[in-house]
């Protein structure tokens, strides 16, 4: 359970012996959740071992065949992938999910379905990625990878969401866009926005997370307080196998 | 005031703004411009063509949806006016109330198609689709008593669009103002509204999602948005303009019969503009449209001057022998996408 401190009202997600089947795989057997309001959440485990799916899940394109999800206080398991996105929870995944043939600017109109995009959260968008104003009628097909992910990330921010889902951030990029991913996510910590992070990357995490789950063969096998982890090698090696050392 | 006629989606190439403005000028002045029937019934094949072509390159090119059964909301569009026109008379409201019947055919069986068939993936969609279609096309060859069976039907349009009407007793600008050049124009301002308005569309927070769908379903889904309804209301308002464009080409000939109106090779020429002027791009269906039309049209003429000019040549003479058009349209056609494999429009917007 991803409890720091405990919680001063009711969590903003649960998942309650959540099981996902990809086919005839058993890919989530019984994952037990808690992701507190505010501030960011992090879900780390070795490749495989369901992060990915645990998100997807959450978001409906894949769905939970057992258990319960219950975000903001409402069941959201049976519902659909559109549904949950307007419930309140933004989504990027892991591979630069932008639309390549539509400009920046449009990429981040079809995020906001209120019609018109807000000019000083744009304004605040562009703060931390400048280079979004850049190449702002530009297609985003055309931008590098770390700009993609800028895109990415941008659009599930246009509009104030409850949760946002955040599948590996920094894969792929480089130290000094990872830099300013950090930025960006601090800031956004300041804001009402709650973050699940899923990500390799231990140091990132535990310079944004203030709640760590881990996760192995489809379950949770611990969770707690970032802080805790972050200090406690051998528990980093018995869970992670890794030090933070190696890390920084 | 033109960014805003054109919906923001100016043509971004110097050459394809000289080349769309060229064909413009050609359809708007066509009937002054040129002089018989053959040029004029190109011109208004061509607008027609711009209309149908771009509605499909709504549902292919911006929604990524496979389909077949265009040309039977074509065929619908024209058989509505037509057998209308037909059985009751040339009258105005003959006209209006065959195509609003046919409209409303259409969304009907669009919205029952859609509902069915675009749940299921892009090559199940496509093959139900095309067995729709054909067995429409069956339909209207069998209930001959009705539509005239395989010779189909010829009509009388109202007395202002009639060949045998004169708007002015003298010439203007060398030509008489008949039925036939009014009919024109009626075919040429419609079809240039119906373009604007596609453009408008694919130009509009709709179209920017169905722009998303057609690149990543999921994604688009994970941003909040219903898929499955954007897709039906992509097929309704794609088959909708179809059947506008259908009864534009029923009007302009005065027939309606199941090969012109209802057979696959009109879907493949279709297919053919799309994929030539350039998918996803609406400007590709005019410049793709006015190509296609006039190879298929004047092709045979060049070939007959040409093959006359080399007489005892060996080879040439026979290889550009005016029977053998068809075969020159299909290496044209090949070449084409081999040196344009974005569509000449892709290609121009991209250099």
């Amino acid at each position: 359970m991803v409890q720091a401190q405990p919680p001063m009202s009711e969590p903003l997600l649960t998942l309650n012996a959540m099981h996902t089947h990809i086919g005839q795989f058993h890919i989530l057997q019984g994952v037990d959740m808690v992701v507190p309001r505010g501030g960011v959440s992090a879900l780390l485990g070795r490749n495989g071992a369901g992060k990915t799916t645990t998100l997807r899940t959450i978001m409906g394109l894949w769905p939970a065949s057992q258990g319960s999800i219950r975000f903001d206080g409402k069941e959201i398991g049976k519902l659909t992938t559109p549904a949950i996105a307007q419930s309140g929870i933004a989504y990027v995944p892991e591979s630069m999910a932008i639309f390549s043939a539509l400009t920046v600017k449009e990429n981040l109109y079809l995020a906001a379905r209120e019609g018109e995009m807000d000019s000083v959260r744009l304004e605040w968008i562009f703060g931390f990625f400048p280079a979004l104003k850049k190449f702002w009628n530009y297609p985003a097909g055309n931008l590098s990878g770390g700009q993609k992910q800028m895109v990415a990330i941008a659009r599930a921010i246009v509009e104030p969401r409850k949760l946002l889902l955040i599948d590996e951030p920094t894969k792929g990029l480089a130290p000094a866009i990872v830099h300013n991913l950090i930025a960006a996510f601090r800031e956004l910590k300041t804001t009402d926005t709650t973050i699940l992070l899923v990500e390799q990357n231990f140091s990132f995490v535990s310079a944004l997370a203030d709640h760590v789950a881990v996760m192995d063969d489809g379950r949770i096998v611990h969770a707690g307080a970032m802080r805790d982890l972050a200090e406690d090698q051998k528990l980093q090696q018995r869970l992670l196998g890794l030090s933070l050392d190696s890390h920084q | 005031m033109l960014k805003h006629l054109l919906s923001d989606d100016l043509p971004r190439s110097r050459f394809l703004t000289v080349l769309l403005v060229l064909i413009l000028f050609g359809l708007a002045f066509a009937p002054f411009i040129t002089s018989g029937a053959r040029p004029l019934n190109t011109a208004a094949t061509i607008c027609v063509y711009i209309v149908l072509v771009a509605s499909y390159d709504l549902l292919l090119g911006y929604t990524g949806i496979v389909s077949f059964a265009h040309t039977m909301f074509f065929g619908i569009g024209a058989y509505g006016i037509g057998l209308g026109l037909a059985s009751a008379g040339p009258f105005w409201w003959i006209a209006f109330s065959g195509l609003l019947c046919a409209l409303l055919l259409t969304i009907l069986l669009a919205l029952i198609v859609g509902l069915f068939a675009l749940r299921v993936r892009a090559i199940f969609y496509a093959m139900i689709t095309l067995a729709v279609a054909s067995s429409f096309a069956v339909l209207a060859s069998q209930l001959s008593d009705l539509t005239g069976g395989e010779d189909g039907k010829t009509f009388s349009v109202p007395a202002l669009l009639s060949p045998s009407f004169h708007l002015f007793e003298n010439e203007v600008f060398g030509r008489i103002i008949d039925g036939k050049v009014i009919t024109y124009y009626l075919v040429f301002g419609v079809a240039l509204m119906l373009f604007l308005f596609l453009l408008r569309v694919v130009n509009s927070p709709f179209g920017r999602v169905l722009q998303a769908i057609r690149e990543n379903e999921f994604r688009a889904e994970a941003l909040g948005y219903q898929t499955i309804y954007y897709r039906i209301a992509a097929n309704c308002l794609a088959a909708l303009v179809a059947a506008l464009a259908g009864a534009l080409m029923a009007l302009w000939l005065r027939y309606v019969g199941p090969k012109t109106m209802l057979g696959f090779e009109v879907m493949t020429d279709i297919l053919l503009i799309v994929v030539i002027g350039g998918m996803g791009t609406m400007y590709g269906a005019v410049v793709g449209a006015a190509l296609f039309m006039l190879a298929q049209n004047y092709l045979k003429t060049l070939m007959l001057q040409a093959s006359s000019a080399l007489v005892g040549v060996p080879f040439l003479a026979e290889a550009l022998h005016p029977d053998r058009w068809m075969l020159w349209l299909g290496v044209m056609f090949v070449v084409s996408v081999y040196c344009f494999p974005a569509g000449i429009v892709g290609k121009l917007r991209s250099t």
